[in-house]
C-alpha cells in the first residue's frame, strides 16, 4: 500500500476550487491527514486515560449504543434495547453479522468477555466503577446480553459504548496489559490499524466490511506534532488536512483569503466549562455574600471576549448551553460594584486604614488564586480577575503550579483559598461526584467542601430514574441552587474551534461535534489528493 | 596504561550507584504520582481502585524498597516496564528492536545530535582558528557577531522563522518530522533525499545556535598557545606560518576541544525538548520530558541511567583522548 501526492498542494500551486470538475458524489478514495499534540498510549479504550487514545481508538472500537447528534442514545452495536419498569435490567439485542476485521463474528460473548476484563481486579483502568454497578451479567444468547443492577442507575444505558467490547477469541486466558494488541488493537470500527511509528504517525486504513457501509475516505492519518506553532504551519504547507485552533488561530491567524479558500472552519461547544471554585471550609468564603460580591464584582463576557477571543459563552451552571440539562433561567450575576460593595459591607468587609484594601477584625481582603501551570486561558482568566477583584478593594495574588503538584499539594491537601479549573463533562449530566457531600473526602471531587441537603436529594433522584423529564426538573433546580450558593463563580463554556481542509465533504457539525460520521466524510474525485494504492 | 584504564572501569561503578540513588530519590521528592494521569480529578475512579493502581505499580512501598527492587532489575539490564498506561519495556522504548533502526529514538537523538556536532567542529575549528591569528581584525569582529547571534537567539523563534521562509514561503524544505507521507512509495534514492530534506533544518538550526562555544574556544585556546615561547621560537626559526600554525600550534590548541567533546557526549543522547518539540522529532528529549510529567518512574530512570553510564564513558575517553595528543599526560 501506499500513498502518492498528485501534486504539491499549498501557497503557491493551489489551484482555485472553482476551475476542477467535481462531482459531489460521495466517491471512494484519498486519505484525511489530522495533526495532535499528544500520541495515543494504548490503543484499548478501557485502558486509556489520555483523549489522544481514545480518538484513534474511537475509530477502531465500537460500543453498543452512542450518543446521538441531539443527546439521546442510539444503538450501535445494539440493534435495540429494553429497560425493565423498575429500570433494573437492560437487555441489548445486538446487530447480526457484524464481523471483527479479522473475520470472526462479534456475538454476545465479546461484550460479557469485556465485562469481566474491566470488573477484574488485575485490569489497570480508571472506569471500574460504573460497572461494579452491574449485580449480574449474562449471555441469553449469541445476540442478546443482558445485565442487571442493585438501583436503578440513570447514566448506566451509556456506559455500555466502547470501553466494554473486546475480541474475546484473541484475548482470552491473556493478560490484557502485555497483550500485543494494546498496540495492534482488531476491532471492528470504521478503520483499523494499518501502522503505527512511534512519536510519529498513526496510520489507519478503512473496513471495507463495516457495518454501517465502508467508510468513503481510505486512510486516517493521525499525525502528531508535539508544537502547536510547527502544526498551524504544517496545516498551511499542507502536510495535514485537520486540526484544532487556538482562539488567536481562529479569530486572526485564519482570517485571510488562503483560508476562506482552501479550508472550512468550525465551531461549536466544548464538553467542558472553566470555573473559580471556594475553599468554603476557608471563614471569609463561608459567607454566602462574600462569593456574590465577588461574582458581582466579575464581568464574564469580558474574559470571554479577552481570554477566548470571543469563542465561548459565559456560563451560569455546571451544563453545556442548549442542551436538555442546561437550565437558562437561574439567577445571574451582573457586573455591578455597587451591589458587591454592598454586599461586602453586610458581611463586615469594609476599608476602614483607607488604603484602598478592604479589611474585617483587623486582616485585610487577600487571597491567592491558584491554577495549573501551561493553561495559558486559566492564567489570563485569574489575571484578569484579579484586576477586577482589585476594583471593589480585595487584593488578590496569581499562581501558577505545575499539575501533579498541584492536585497532590494543594487541592488534595485543601491547601488553597480559591482555584481555577476546568471539568470535562460527560453527556449524561450526573454530577454526584462534584456536588454531593458525601464526597468530600481526600482526592474526591467535591473538594470545595460543599453541602447541601436538598442537592444531595436531587442528586440521588436525578440518576434513579430513566425518566427524562424527571431527571431535567432535578437538574434544573440543582442549577438554581448552585446559582443562588455559587460554591463556585461559574466563568465560561469555550468553544471547540477546528478547521478541516475545505476538499472534504459531508461534514456535518452538531451539539457532539464534527467528528462523530466521520466515516461519512469524502473528497469529490475532482479533488482527491492521495492515491492510497491497496 | 590498562591498569589504569581497569581502575577507571571500577571507579564508575560504585558512581553510578551513587548517581542512581540520588536520581532515584529526587524524583520521587516531586509530588504527585504516575498514577495520576488515570486518576486525578476524574470522577469515574473511587478511592479503592486508586489504591489498587498504586499496588499495581508498587508503589505503595517504602522508596528505599523500591530502589533496592529497581537495583535487582537494573543489574540484569532489564529497566522494568514504563507506568504509562501503554506499559511497554523501557529500553523498548529508547531502543525498540523491533522497529527499524532510523526509528528508534535512541538513534534518532544520537545520529542528529552527532552530525550537528560534526557540522559545528567543521566550522568551528577553523572558524576559532583564523579568528585568532586575525585577532581584532574585521573579519574577527563579523565572526563574532555571528556566532553570537545564532548563540543569542532562541532556537525554537529561529526554527519557527526559518519553517515559514522554507516551508511555506518557498516551499523548498518540509516542516516537520523525519519522513513524508508519501515515504512507502517513493524509491531508494527518493526516500534517502525525502529524508535529507527533512534534516536538513534542523541540523542547521542546531549547529548555528551551537557554533558560538566551540568557535570562542577555539579562538581563545589558539591565543594562548600562540603566546607560548615556543611558537615564537619556531617563527624565529624561520618556519613558515602555515607550518607554525597548524603543525605546532594547533595540536596544542585542540586540546581543551577534547575536554569538550568528551563532555558533550551526553548531550548527544540527552536531545534538547524544545527543539525536538518544534521539529515533530521523536527523540530522547521528548520522551524524557513526557516521562518526568507523567512521573513515569522506570522510563525517567531508565534514561538517566543511560545517560550517566554515557557520561562516564564519555569522561574516560576524554582522558584517553588526553593520553594520545598529550605525552606529559600518558607518562604518569
Amino acid at each position: 500500500m501506499a500513498v502518492i501526492f498528485q501534486g504539491n498542494e499549498g501557497l503557491a500551486s493551489h489551484e482555485p476550487a472553482d476551475i476542477v470538475d467535481i462531482s459531489d458524489q460521495p466517491t471512494y478514495g484519498d486519505a484525511l491527514i489530522t495533526g495532535s499534540i499528544g500520541e495515543p498510549s494504548v490503543l484499548m479504550p478501557m485502558l486509556a486515560g489520555d483523549s489522544a487514545s481514545h480518538d484513534v481508538a474511537g475509530l477502531i472500537f465500537n460500543g453498543l449504543v452512542k450518543y446521538d447528534t441531539d443527546l439521546g442514545v442510539i444503538g450501535d452495536l445494539a440493534e435495540s434495547w429494553d429497560i425493565s419498569p423498575d429500570g433494573l435490567i437492560i437487555t441489548f439485542h445486538l446487530k447480526k453479522n457484524v464481523k471483527w476485521t479479522d473475520g470472526v463474528e462479534f456475538t454476545a460473548d465479546d461484550v460479557m468477555f469485556g465485562y469481566k476484563t474491566i470488573i477484574d481486579d488485575k485490569t489497570p483502568t480508571p472506569y471500574k466503577e460504573d460497572y461494579l454497578q452491574v449485580k449480574k451479567a449474562e449471555v441469553l444468547d449469541r445476540y442478546t446480553f443482558r445485565v442487571t443492577y442493585g438501583k436503578p442507575f440513570a447514566p448506566s444505558l451509556t456506559t455500555w459504548g466502547n470501553l466494554v467490547v473486546l475480541p474475546k477469541h484473541l484475548l482470552e486466558g491473556k493478560d490484557i496489559t502485555k497483550s500485543d494488541l494494546t498496540r495492534k488493537p482488531v476491532g471492528m470500527g470504521p478503520y483499523f490499524l494499518n501502522k503505527w511509528t512511534s512519536g510519529q504517525e498513526v496510520v489507519l486504513d478503512s473496513n471495507k466490511t463495516y457495518f454501517e457501509g465502508r467508510p468513503y475516505i481510505d486512510r486516517y492519518i493521525y499525525k502528531i506534532i508535539p508544537d502547536s506553532a510547527t502544526m498551524f504551519l504544517e496545516l498551511q504547507a499542507g502536510g495535514i488536512d485537520m486540526m484544532g485552533l487556538t482562539p488567536i488561530q481562529y479569530t486572526k491567524q485564519t482570517d485571510t483569503d488562503f483560508f476562506r479558500n482552501n479550508f472550512q472552519r468550525y465551531r461549536y461547544p466544548q464538553f467542558s466549562y472553566t470555573y473559580m471554585g471556594f475553599n468554603l471550609k476557608h471563614p471569609w468564603f463561608k459567607d454566602k455574600r462574600v462569593r456574590q460580591a465577588i461574582a458581582h464584582s466579575i464581568d464574564k463576557s469580558e474574559i470571554v471576549d479577552v481570554v477566548l477571543f470571543g469563542l465561548g459563552s459565559p456560563s451560569t451552571g455546571p451544563y453545556v448551553p442548549n442542551t436538555w440539562p442546561y437550565n437558562p433561567d437561574v439567577r445571574k450575576y451582573a457586573y455591578d460594584l455597587k451591589t458587591a460593595r454592598h454586599l461586602l459591607a453586610e458581611a463586615g468587609w469594609v476599608d476602614t486604614d483607607g488604603d484602598g484594601i478592604l479589611e474585617k477584625d483587623g486582616r485585610s481582603f487577600e487571597f491567592t488564586i491558584l491554577t495549573n501551570q501551561g493553561n495559558n486561558l486559566r492564567i489570563n482568566t485569574a489575571t484578569i480577575i484579579q484586576w477586577r477583584l482589585a476594583k471593589i478593594g480585595i487584593k488578590v495574588n496569581v499562581r501558577a503550579v505545575e499539575w501533579s503538584t498541584f492536585i497532590n499539594e494543594f487541592v488534595d491537601k485543601r491547601r488553597f483559598e480559591v482555584v481555577i479549573l476546568g471539568w470535562s463533562i460527560g453527556i449524561d449530566p450526573d454530577q454526584f461526584d462534584i456536588w454531593h457531600s458525601s464526597k468530600t473526602k481526600e482526592k474526591e471531587f467535591n473538594f470545595v467542601s460543599y453541602s447541601n441537603a436538598a442537592v444531595d436529594d436531587l442528586l440521588e433522584k436525578g440518576r434513579r430514574t430513566f425518566n427524562i423529564e424527571e431527571r431535567k426538573k432535578a437538574y434544573f433546580r440543582i442549577q438554581e441552587i448552585l446559582a443562588e450558593e455559587l460554591p463556585y463563580i461559574f466563568l465560561y463554556v469555550p468553544d471547540a474551534t477546528p478547521v478541516v481542509h475545505s476538499r472534504i465533504k459531508g461534514i456535518k457539525p452538531t451539539t457532539i461535534g464534527i467528528s462523530y460520521n466521520l466515516y461519512k466524510w469524502y473528497v469529490p474525485k475532482g479533488l482527491q489528493k492521495h492515491r492510497i494504492e491497496q | 596504561m590498562l591498569t589504569y584504564l581497569v581502575k577507571r572501569l571500577l571507579e564508575m561503578i560504585p558512581t553510578l550507584l551513587g548517581i542512581t540513588l540520588i536520581s532515584f530519590f529526587i524524583i520521587h521528592l516531586a509530588p504527585g504520582k504516575p498514577t495520576d494521569v488515570l486518576a486525578e480529578l476524574n470522577p469515574k475512579i473511587t478511592p479503592e481502585a486508586r489504591e489498587k493502581l498504586e499496588k499495581y505499580y508498587g508503589l505503595d512501598k517504602p522508596i528505599i524498597v523500591q530502589y533496592g527492587m529497581w537495583v535487582k532489575r537494573v543489574v540484569g539490564f532489564d529497566f522494568g516496564e514504563s507506568f504509562s498506561t501503554d506499559r511497554r519495556p523501557v529500553m523498548e522504548k529508547i531502543w525498540d528492536t523491533k522497529q527499524p533502526l532510523l526509528e528508534r529514538r535512541l538513534f534518532i537523538t544520537f545520529m542528529l545530535n552527532l552530525l550537528s556536532m560534526f557540522i559545528i567542529l567543521m566550522i568551528a575549528i577553523p572558524l576559532g582558528i583564523s579568528s585568532a591569528t586575525h585577532q581584532y581584525s574585521l573579519f574577527d569582529k563579523i565572526t563574532t557577531l555571528v556566532v553570537f547571534t545564532g548563540f543569542a537567539m532562541p532556537a525554537f523563534w529561529f526554527a519557527l522563522l526559518l519553517m515559514l521562509f522554507f516551508g511555506i514561503h518557498l516551499h523548498w524544505l518540509p516542516i516537520s518530522g523525519l519522513k513524508s507521507v508519501n515515504y512507502e512509495s517513493l524509491p531508494l534514492a527518493g526516500q534517502i533525499w525525502d529524508r535529507v530534506r527533512h534534516l536538513i533544518l534542523p541540523i542547521f538550526v542546531s549547529a548555528f545556535t551551537g557554533l558560538a562555544a566551540d568557535s570562542r574556544y577555539m579562538r581563545s585556546s589558539m591565543l594562548e598557545v600562540l603566546r607560548q615561547d615556543y611558537i615564537t621560537a619556531a617563527r624565529a626559526k624561520g618556519l613558515p606560518e602555515r607550518t607554525v600554525i597548524y603543525k605546532h600550534a594547533l595540536k596544542n590548541a585542540l586540546l581543551p576541544i577534547i575536554t569538550i567533546m568528551g563532555l558533550s557526549v551526553p548531550g548527544l543522547i540527552g536531545g534538547s525538548v524544545i527543539f525536538e518539540n518544534i521539529f515533530g522529532i521523536p527523540g530522547m528529549g521528548q520522551l524524557f520530558y513526557a516521562g518526568v510529567m507523567q512521573r513515569d518512574y522506570p522510563l525517567v530512570m531508565g534514561i538517566l541511567t543511560v545517560g550517566a553510564i554515557l557520561t562516564l564513558t564519555g569522561n574516560l575517553l576524554a582522558d584517553i583522548g588526553y593520553m594520545i595528543a598529550d605525552p606529559r599526560i600518558r607518562a604518569r
